[in-house]
């Protein structure tokens, strides 16, 4: 149990203990804030694996920047706390069992391919071969995606445009 | 005791560090607050705290005193879990962000283990401080939100609201420097920033080649101050607008908190200011005059004697003792300052804390002078002057880095 291992088992653990929270708790707050400590703690993952930049700009971007917009909303439209109802039948003797059998076999799986992988090398990516092959190699869909981008942001002005009252 | 260190250097190394730097950053916070005081009843031709203490200097102590036993209740319907969670999360914030600064270029080594004069040497230091700035507009906000209250809740919007929207100006305004320096390292920023025009003249980013980045520290200067919602931006938190803003249910030990995360905000921006524009522990004069090491000592003589006349002559019998006797204390600091092998020691956290104290007077100088921006007007000021402002910056300094390397 080499140290990396170890801390490995413990961010993954919180990070499933997040995504456990975000499903079951019952104000949309306390989800957010679950779904925070996913975020951070797959950051923490991915420094582990030697992305140090990535790892950094995951927590500026989803943590600071999404996740906020998200509080924003959930405070804005004042959600409330959800009144807990029990589990329909369909979900309790359908969805359950598929659910178990769905994560044993993706467990299953995932193991059977990972044991076949070799090791995977321990250096970091630097700053600098991210963006030689984001701007050299990869122009083209990064141009395309800021291009995405700006479309969606004016699709979300005109749809949030108040419309003249006349 | 070396092999004990080559085991286990977290234990050696950076717990020590990160002892000694906690202390003197929440000691720092306290004073702080005091140093704000004095001087902006000075700007107002007053004294400040005088009385509680020599000069005030225990003011800090009797503030913390009252924080401490003041009653504390918990407004109804507040959200427990996040409004104890909102001042825990922006004071963790702002003590972290302290951990990637450097203070001085002098590696030493305790008990073998050679080590930095600062608790982390990140390749993304600079990317770092950004992430957890970011991070820090969910303290402000869910402040807000969990105290039930609507004064808390539009002021937690208000401020949130504004400190994402001067973010983007705030990384953009840097994007220049870390163009010139090509790293995100803050010790080698600094390490890059080394060397004189024409002998006398330091390369500071603010005044180097290929471009002079003052319209960078500028507009990061600015953007800092609306980002720590500090004076003239500080229409969410001020109380003759929405009463407190986001900190208005809270009381004693948790608006402390606030109140030093607000403060440790200050401290940190101030210290990336120097370290990205004004050379970071970089001394000013040329390192080849070498009566400049004695800087250090000398300004500690002078302010230790200072301390001694003035202070034997104080009125309260208390002050006499004090004041004097830290007098004393400096001057032996003094002493020890010039001793061989010392100075190069001192030099470079001496230079640092400096510059940081420029930039933290400045903070305050501001706020004592300068009037509130209305909500609008500063939302319409990040956003339509600044952001564009910062663009700019970064277009022409490409383009100067790239003329001037064909």
């Amino acid at each position: 149990m080499t140290p990396q291992i170890a801390v490995f088992l413990v961010l993954a653990a919180v990070a499933v203990a997040g995504a456990v929270s975000l499903i079951l708790q019952h104000h949309p707050i306390h989800s957010a804030l679950s779904l925070i400590v996913v975020m951070v703690s797959i950051a923490c993952l991915y420094l582990l694996q030697g992305a140090e930049f990535v790892a950094a700009v995951q927590i500026i971007v989803y943590g600071g920047a999404i996740m906020v917009l998200f509080i924003f909303v959930i405070m804005l439209l004042n959600a409330g706390e959800e009144e807990r109802e029990n589990l329909s039948r369909l979900a309790k003797f359908v969805g359950v069992p598929v659910g178990i059998v769905f994560l044993c076999e993706s467990a299953y799986w995932i193991g059977h391919a990972t044991s076949q992988m070799s090791q995977a090398s321990a250096e970091s990516v630097s700053t600098h071969d991210l963006s030689t092959l984001l701007f050299r190699e990869y122009t083209f869909p990064f141009e395309l995606t800021s291009f995405l981008i700006l479309i969606a942001l004016l699709g979300a002005m005109v749809l949030a445009k108040r419309e003249d009252t006349e | 005791m070396n092999e004990f260190a080559a085991n286990h250097p977290l234990l050696v190394v950076a717990l020590p560090k990160i002892v000694i730097v906690l202390f003197v950053l929440l000691t720092a916070l306290a004073y702080l607050t005091w140093f704000e005081r004095k001087v902006v009843a000075h700007i107002q031709s007053r004294w400040g705290p005088y009385r509680v203490g020599p000069h005030g200097l225990l003011q800090p102590l009797a503030d913390g005193v009252k924080f401490l036993f003041k009653e504390d209740p918990t407004p109804a319907g507040a959200d427990k879990f996040v409004y104890f969670l909102a001042p825990f999360l922006s004071l963790a914030l702002a003590c972290t962000s302290i951990a990637v600064i450097p203070f001085g270029p002098k590696e030493f080594s305790i008990f073998g283990q050679s080590t930095s004069l600062s608790i982390t040497n990140l390749n993304i230091g600079l990317l770092v401080l950004f992430a957890i700035t970011s991070m820090g507009v969910y303290g402000v906000a869910l402040a807000g939100w969990s105290s039930n209250s609507k004064y808390s809740l539009l002021g937690g919007l208000r401020s949130s609201a504004q400190m994402v929207s001067y973010e983007l100006s705030l990384t953009m305004s840097v994007v220049g420097v870390i163009l010139m320096a090509g790293t995100f390292n803050l010790s080698d920023i600094v390490k890059l920033q080394q060397g004189y025009h024409w002998g006398i003249v330091p390369r500071w980013n603010v005044i180097a080649a290929p471009l002079p980045q003052i319209l960078g520290f500028f507009l990061f200067f600015t953007s800092a101050i609306a980002e720590t919602n500090r004076s003239p931006f500080d229409l969410a938190e001020a109380e003759q607008e929405l009463v407190g803003g986001f900190h208005t249910e809270y009381s004693s030990f948790k608006f402390a908190m606030f109140f030093m995360a607000e403060y440790s905000a200050m401290i940190t921006v101030s210290c990336l200011a120097t370290i990205l524009f004004f050379g970071g522990w970089l001394s000013p004069l040329p390192d080849s005059w070498v009566w400049t090491h004695y800087i250090p000592a000398a300004a500690f003589g002078l302010a230790g004697l200072a301390l001694v006349i003035h202070g034997v002559r104080y009125l309260t019998f208390f002050g006499r003792i004090v004041l004097p006797g830290a007098g004393v204390a400096l001057c032996a600091l003094a002493f020890l300052c010039t001793r061989p092998g010392i100075p190069e020691l001192v030099q470079g956290p001496f230079w640092f804390l400096m510059k940081v104290a420029v930039f933290i007077f400045i903070y305050v100088w501001l706020r004592g002078t300068l009037p509130r921006y209305r909500y609008d007007q500063l939302m319409g000021f990040g956003w339509k002057i600044l952001l564009p402002l910062s663009i700019l910056n970064v277009v022409i300094t490409s383009l100067a880095i790239v003329l001037t390397q064909r």
